[in-house]
This record gives structure tokens, C-alpha cells and sequence, in this order.
């Protein structure tokens, strides 16, 4: 015998309102595909291209606090922004990101990343310059590759010096999807 | 080396393994309607202690004790609750499932003892913590409700 359906949502909507997770997580369809979105009370934790759950949970638990659930309400705004954003209806985030947990260096890096406007692009380089280590290009690589909130915290609007799109951790199909939809490069 | 049983799971992980067995129990205790909502009360209170835990040990006996204590707080209401029999034999044992419908007649202790010893195979150490009592205390409760269902068998 399985807990009815609407007895189990009840309870997670309830968990939510009483302000008893420390991360909820869903997941929202966009055309650059299925996008699993965690959330803290702080803001946008996590947007991942690999939507299984499985590969995070346990990672959101170590970050941020194990009471890891899945609820719909507390993602809304996002999925919401979201939406816009792909609608061509939004050019910037009300969300805040909640890069708390992660190191000082990164959260720097990702800071600065937030000034790149929609439909500009930066160079890893130019970025390293801007918080002032402008020879920590390959660093400022690194700490893009491993940003928890892709979109949000635009690293697909980061090129190669030469303008080549270079690397993104979602693929480069969709940093190109990305960068047209902001109309930064052509289709 | 990390102990991987004694980590705290995400407690998504803990919810969905758990929670299709402590409505069941629920619903051996309190019938459906009361099972509904002691089930909400279970896992929320659940939630408010997990960060307190100290390892992930125990975990089923940890869910059933809060279950058995919220559902013994929903059997002191003065409203009356209509216990049905409405469990599938083929997940108790046959003795068990003799006993099933007459089970809802026991005081709460020796009904949650029962329910936890025969229907769930918890042991004692852990049905006396679920009753917030001893081993021996939750040995006594189950047979003293065990004896009183034989007399009304017989």
C-alpha cells in the first residue's frame, strides 16, 4: 500500500510553509531541457542540466543541511523567472543566487560575473582582470565550470579571448542556444 | 572510514523509504481519516528534530516511536475513532492477522506494543522506545495485550 497521492503532497506543501526545509528542489522544462532547481531560504542553490535527483541530493545535504525535500512551492519564483527568461519576457534575476557555501574565490568570481550584462559576453581573462588577478584566467575558468546556478549566474556569457565559446559544463549546444537567445551571438 | 548506515540520509531519501509503512501503521492504529492526519504530524515533527540527530542509525525504529506518540496523543482526543480491519493479509504474519481486528479494541500501549511487536517485528528495546518507556515495560504492555485478545478469541 503506497501513501495517497494527495496526502503526500499535502505534507510536503506543509514542510514548506512551516519553514522546515533547509533546501527544496524541483524541476522546470526549458528549451535547453529539463532543469532540476534547488532552493535554500537565501535564494537559488542549485540549477543542474542533469535533472535526476539522485546525483544531488546528497550534495545539497552536505552544503546547506539534510532536510532535503522535494516541494514545488518554495522553486515557484524561479521556475517562474525562468520562464520569463526564455520567453524573451526578462533580461535580469530578481532571485538571489545563494552561493554561500562556496569558497571565497568563487563566490568572487561569480559576484563579478553578475555585472555581465544580458546579451554581452566577457573573456575568462578580462573577468580575471576585473577582480583584479589578471593571470588567474585558468582559475577563473575552474570556478565557472563549477557553478551551482548556470543561467542565473550567467557563466554561458563568458567566450575564449578569440570570441570561441570555448567550454560549458552544460555543453556547448547550450551556452550557443543561450547566447542567441540573448541575441549575443547568431543562431 | 564513514560509516555509510550511521550517515544521515537527505531526508527526501528517509521520507520516501519510511513513509508508505508508518501510514500503514498508521492506519492499523487510528483507521484512515486519523491515519491522514497523524501521518502530516509524524513526518513534521520528524522534520523539526532531523538536524538533531547525531547519526542515521535506528532510523525505522526513530519514525515509529514518533508515530506511536502522535497517535496515542490522537487516541487521548475525546473524539472517538472508528478502527477499521482494513489490512491486506498478505503482509502480517497469519497469527497476526487473526488478531488484526481486534487489535483497535486495546488500550493505546498495548495496542501501539502489539501493533509494533507482531505487525512490524520491531524488538522490545525499540517498542520501548517508541512507548517512551523500558524493554521490559514494552515486553509487559505486548503481553499483557497479547492475553487480553486471547480472552476475547476464546
Amino acid at each position: 500500500m503506497t501513501i495517497p497521492a494527495e496526502l503526500d503532497a499535502r505534507f510536503r506543501d506543509a514542510a514548506a510553509a512551516e519553514g522546515l526545509l533547509d533546501v527544496a528542489y524541483d524541476w522546470t522544462d526549458s528549451p535547453v531541457g529539463r532543469l532540476l532547481v534547488a532552493a535554500t531560504e537565501r535564494g537559488v542553490c542549485l540549477i543542474s542540466f542533469n535533472p535526476e535527483p539522485e546525483a544531488h541530493l546528497e550534495g545539497l545535504a552536505r552544503a546547506h543541511g539534510v532536510r532535503v525535500l522535494h516541494s514545488s512551492r518554495p522553486v515557484d519564483p524561479v521556475r517562474h523567472e525562468l520562464d520569463e527568461y526564455f520567453e524573451h519576457r526578462r533580461t535580469t534575476f530578481d532571485v538571489q543566487p545563494d552561493l554561500t557555501v562556496l569558497p571565497p574565490f568563487q563566490q568572487l568570481v561569480l559576484d563579478e560575473l553578475g555585472r555581465v550584462p544580458y546579451g554581452a559576453t566577457a573573456t575568462y581573462g578580462g573577468l580575471a582582470s576585473r577582480i583584479g588577478k589578471p593571470r588567474a584566467a585558468r582559475a577563473v575558468g575552474g570556478a565557472l565550470n563549477q557553478n551551482p546556478v548556470p543561467i542565473v549566474v550567467p557563466c554561458h556569457r563568458v567566450v575564449g579571448a578569440s570570441g570561441s565559446l570555448v567550454g560549458y559544463a552544460g555543453g556547448l549546444d547550450r551556452k550557443r542556444a543561450l547566447l542567441a537567445l540573448e541575441g549575443a551571438i547568431l543562431d | 572510514m564513514m560509516d555509510s548506515v550511521a550517515t544521515i540520509p537527505p531526508f527526501e531519501w528517509f521520507y520516501r523509504e519510511q513513509r508508505d509503512d508508518v501510514f500503514r501503521y498508521l492506519r492499523r492504529l487510528l483507521g484512515r481519516q486519523g491515519a491522514e492526519d497523524a501521518f502530516q504530524e509524524t513526518f513534521l515533527r520528524a522534520l523539526r528534530a532531523y538536524p538533531r540527530l547525531e547519526h542515521g542509525r535506528h532510523l525505522r525504529a526513530w519514525i515509529f516511536t514518533i508515530a506511536t506518540r502522535v497517535a496515542i496523543d490522537e487516541r487521548r482526543r475525546p473524539v472517538p475513532v472508528l478502527v477499521t480491519g482494513e489490512v491486506g493479509a498478505e503482509d502480517v504474519e497469519p497469527a497476526y492477522a487473526e488478531l488484526e481486528p481486534l487489535v483497535g479494541q486495546l488500550p493505546p500501549t498495548e495496542r501501539a506494543a502489539v501493533v509494533l511487536r507482531y505487525g512490524y517485528d520491531l524488538p522490545y528495546a525499540d517498542i520501548g522506545a517508541a512507548l517512551g518507556s523500558s524493554e521490559d515495560a514494552a515486553r509487559q504492555a505486548t503481553s499483557s495485550g497479547v492475553r487480553r485478545l486471547r480472552r476475547r478469541l476464546t
